[in-house]
């Protein structure tokens, strides 16, 4: 067991641990502080895989970005002042059971499928070439996401504007 | 006990999956539901990188991986919006009490 | 030009008045002015015979063109063989120029109504039904079979009956539609016959193909006499169309519909389709069925004249003159005398188009009054409508200088001819007295209406010469009823390109034991003058030209005589000698009692017949239908309990199991979409089990 191991497990502890409190706590609040975790953790996981550049865009975007957004989304739907900002389950049980049944299947799926295994160098940054490569290789694509992102963003102003402001 | 390998990332990747759909499934309120789906995205990026290392094939994945990040921002953007105008709607967001389609 | 060409024309002039008659039927509420259009069409289809008459008779004087397609083709009919439906197009010369006649006096009446029936409340409606008759006559005309020609024979009679009666709103107009609808109908019955004969004999309609079988002797039901009973079978076609006797009846009540109807249709084209019909049957008509033909022809001319001198409505005089000279024609087919027959009709049609039309035209200075006793004087009051009468009654009379000359006498001379030949000296006869008496009502016409005092002076003084568009038809009309447009040589019809060149009689092709002896073909050489068939006859035609032109003309003169001496010099009182003459007065002025004969035998036989079935239908049908009715309902109440308990027992026990079963899936429909969602993820599952890669 070397260290690389032991990273990994503590990572992976981590992201699931926190996942589960996020999936099972009643208070929304909680929950999304645990997803911060949850996400800190895929981060590590990345940099475990090789994939510094990719960890810092989850940390910065996921973390900078969407979990405060979920914040906000939290903050606005619910009064400040109520109290009620808990979030209850449903169908619990049925939901357990499927969804048991499914997750062995997948891990089952995963274990005893023989994946072409082929191991790369683990480059010491990937950041230069990754950037050559979006605006080389997948530049239709990086530029049309530009334009996604804009889209979305008109988008979303839209339609979460009041009806008074027409 | 193995080295680490790919299965033990696609394990992690599956179970993450697995917690989100739970969080999709079951919980009422919308933003779960919205962080749901976060988790189910991540698990997917996790596999995304993982085979992009282990199957050897250049950046890719990697790529790849990056542009679920931006589609996810998106779609937080996105879904947030459609929460809010769920909330002016019904004053609440509880998508289990939200049975229009039965109507 | 080729000949194509020449179909492609004809086609055209055949479907241009159709256009402008649904154009004026469809559009004519939003553009009152459209009947213009109608007239415009008609001057185009004017032009357009023009130019084929001309192509024809420059280019292909002595080739026929025949332009033909299968129909409808019903391939191997057991029993029958195999049958196909062929349409057709016939150009020749007689084609061309009968087009020429219809479109030609077609557009003149066009022309004439614009002031004629000007007000009339159903203006647009009238140019439309005299584009539907156009059409018709043209397609009679230009047909090659007699299936198109029985087609379009209808719908002439049709249009004949929407034109007779277009004034609907009079009883008498309305009757008179009606009388000449069933009176065409019952010859048409014979000639449906006729050609369902000759459809079962030869499995074609055309004529030329008909022609061919018979001549390679090929005969209905394998004999002589059934060929002659085909020939008069579709003659009776004719017969009704062309208003001979027995049918006749219904043109004089015709006279109901507007004059320029009369003009066109009663006088110059629908009723000379009787005779056109004739002509284009003439090769395959048996001696037997040509002596009847020409009985029948010979005898109306004669009842229609004698009728005619003593009728007093001045279209009704017009109306017996035209069945008189229809009979003339029908007679001269009958004799053999083709070229004759078809010269008097384009004559005929011009003459008395004419007089139909000059009558309008006094009829319209006279405010409607038809009657001429009324009438008299108007020479000075309408000097060109006198003009044009005096011109076609010389012409109809068979003066020289005059077409009705050329014709009238050629066909008396064909009868004389005949009558050499076969020893039937009745046809002269009747033709001979036909033509004094047409001489002497045509002048007693012309005297009553034009010379003399006025005797309805109110009337007179508000009379006045017509309108220009109703003179120029009459101005037209007048000059081709001259003869220089027929020949050179005013005595001498046979001379002109008319019959030299452009008519020819057809050669027969009946068998020869059922030809008239002169008409058997001879051995050696095929005679190219202009009679046809053998010298013999035309020694014969020869040797009645000079007693015919003398006798004609004494006869014509001596008419026109008495005519002046009776009405106009009053030598003579006409009273008095209709009192002297009083049975033979009356018989004439009553129409021989034939429609008082009809009324007492056939429609009061028709009516009680009808009483007679209607007591059938009373009792006996109504009695099995009564019968059947209850049976059906008793079963049927019998079925409807069946239905209620059993059938709908089932059905509502199936609806009930489906409303079950729904009731228990509509709790999976909770609309909450994470429902369906584990529903998809137990599907996943589902599907993973499924392929089983483990």
């Amino acid at each position: 067991m070397n260290l690389y191991d032991i990273i990994f497990y503590l990572f992976a502890a981590i992201t699931i641990v926190s996942a589960f409190i996020v999936v099972n706590a009643k208070n929304i609040v909680y929950a999304a502080f645990s997803l911060l975790f949850t996400f800190f953790g895929v981060s590590g996981l990345y940099v475990l895989l090789g994939a510094d550049f990719i960890a810092i865009v989850q940390v910065m975007v996921y973390i900078g970005g969407i979990l405060v957004l979920l914040l906000f989304g939290v903050m606005l739907t619910h009064k400040i002042t109520s109290v009620d900002i808990k979030a209850g389950s449903v169908q619990t049980i049925p939901a357990v059971i499927i969804i048991g049944i499914f997750a062995a299947l997948l891990i089952g799926l995963m274990y005893s499928t023989h994946w072409a295994v082929n191991p790369a160098e683990i480059p010491v940054t990937t950041t230069k070439s990754l950037g050559k490569t979006l605006v080389t290789e997948y530049v239709l694509i990086f530029e049309l996401l530009g334009i996604l992102l804009l889209v979305a963003m008109i988008g979303a102003a839209t339609i979460a504007r009041r009806d008074g402001d027409k | 006990m193995e080295t680490i390998g790919l299965n033990h990332f696609l394990v992690v990747s599956a179970i993450l999956f697995s917690l989100g759909i739970y969080s999709v499934v079951t919980r009422k309120n919308a933003i779960m539901v919205l962080m749901g789906i976060e988790l189910i995205l991540n698990s997917a990026n996790i596999n995304f990188v993982a085979f992009s290392k282990y199957g050897n094939y250049g950046l890719g994945g990697q790529v790849t991986a990056l542009f679920v990040i931006i589609l996810a921002a998106a779609e937080a953007a996105i879904a947030l919006a459609i929460v809010l105008n769920l909330y002016k709607t019904f004053t609440h967001i509880n998508i289990d009490e939200i049975d229009e389609l039965n109507s | 030009m080729n000949d194509i060409i020449l179909v492609n024309i004809s086609i055209i002039t055949l479907l241009l008045p159709l256009f402008g008659f649904g154009l004026i039927i469809i559009f004519s509420k939003r553009f009152p002015k459209l009947y213009m259009a109608g007239i415009g069409l008609l001057i185009i289809n004017f032009f357009l015979s023009v130019v084929l008459l001309y192509a024809k008779l420059s280019n292909y004087i002595s080739q026929d063109i025949n332009f033909q397609f299968t129909w409808i083709d019903f391939g191997n009919v057991p029993v029958f063989g195999n049958v196909h439906i062929d349409l057709g197009i016939k150009i020749d010369n007689i084609t061309v120029i009968m087009l020429f006649v219809v479109n030609l006096i077609s557009m003149l009446v066009h022309i004439y109504s614009l002031e004629y029936m000007k007000g009339d409340k159903r203006f647009n409606r009238y140019y439309a039904y005299l584009g539907i008759f156009t059409f018709s006559m043209i397609g009679i005309v230009i047909a090659n079979n007699l299936l198109m020609i029985y087609i379009f024979w209808e719908l002439v009679g049709l249009s004949s009956y929407l034109l007779i009666g277009f004034w609907y709103e009079k009883k008498s107009a309305a009757d008179a539609s009606k009388k000449a609808f069933i009176t065409n109908r019952v010859g048409d019955l014979g000639m449906f016959i006729g050609i369902l004969i000759v459809f079962t004999t030869y499995h074609t309609f055309t004529f030329d193909s008909i022609f061919e079988q018979i001549s390679n002797g090929v005969l209905p039901f394998d004999s002589n006499a059934w060929l002659t009973a085909t020939g008069i079978l579709i003659f009776m076609g004719a017969v009704g169309k062309s208003a001979q006797f027995p049918l006749h009846v219904w043109l004089p009540d015709a006279m109901e519909g507007p004059t320029p109807v009369s003009a066109l249709i009663h006088s110059a084209t629908m009723v000379a389709a009787g005779v056109y019909l004739s002509l284009r049957i003439f090769a395959m008509l048996t001696a037997d069925a040509m002596l009847v033909i020409a009985v029948v022809g010979g005898f109306t001319s004669f009842l229609a004249a004698t009728i005619a001198i003593t009728q007093n409505d001045i279209k009704r005089v017009l109306a017996y003159s035209t069945v008189s000279q229809l009979g003339y024609m029908v007679m001269a087919v009958g004799v053999g005398a083709f070229q004759y027959a078809f010269f008097h009709l384009i004559t005929h049609a011009f003459f008395k188009s004419n007089l139909f039309l000059g009558s309008g035209s006094v009829i319209h200075a006279m405010h409607h009054e038809q009657d001429m006793r009324e009438m008299g004087g108007l020479r000075k009051k309408m000097p060109i409508t006198y003009a044009a009468f005096i011109v076609s009654s010389l012409a109809i009379s068979g003066i020289p200088l005059t077409s009705g000359f050329l014709s009238k006498d050629g066909l008396l001379a064909g009868s004389l001819a005949f009558a050499h030949l076969t020893g039937h000296w009745l046809l002269p006869t009747f033709g001979f007295l036909v033509a004094l008496m047409t001489a002497f009502y045509m002048f007693r016409l012309v005297i009553m209406t034009f010379h003399g005092e006025p005797r309805n002076k109110e009337k007179y003084d508000h009379a006045h010469e017509s309108p220009f568009v109703m003179v120029l038809p009459l101005i037209v009309l007048t000059t081709l009823s001259l003869f220089f447009w027929y020949t050179p040589n005013p005595v001498a019809p046979e001379q002109g390109w008319f019959l030299s060149e452009w008519v020819h009689t057809p050669e027969s092709v009946v068998p020869q034991e059922t030809r008239f002896d002169f008409m058997k073909t001879e051995t050696e050489g095929v005679t190219e003058s202009a009679v046809a068939f053998s010298e013999e006859y035309e020694h014969a035609m020869h040797w009645a030209h000079i007693p015919t032109l003398v006798l004609s003309l004494l006869l014509g003169g001596l008419g026109i005589l008495f005519a002046f001496l009776i009405y106009h010099w009053r030598k003579i009182d006409p009273d008095e000698l209709a009192e002297k003459l009083k049975p033979a007065y009356l018989f004439s002025l009553n129409k021989w009692y034939v429609d008082e004969f009809y009324e007492a035998t056939f429609i009061s036989g028709t009516l009680k017949l009808s009483y007679l079935l209607s007591l059938f239908d009373k009792y006996v049908v109504d009695g099995i239908v009564n019968g059947t009715a209850y049976v059906t309902r008793v079963i049927s109440t019998i079925s409807g309990i069946f239905d209620k308990y059993i059938i709908d027992g089932f059905v509502n026990f199936t609806a009930f199991l489906s409303g079950l079963l729904g009731l228990g899936f509509r709790r999976l429909q909770s609309g909450r979409i994470q429902t369906y969602l584990v529903l998809v993820i137990f599907s996943l599952i589902i599907l993973l089990l499924f392929f089983e890669p483990f």
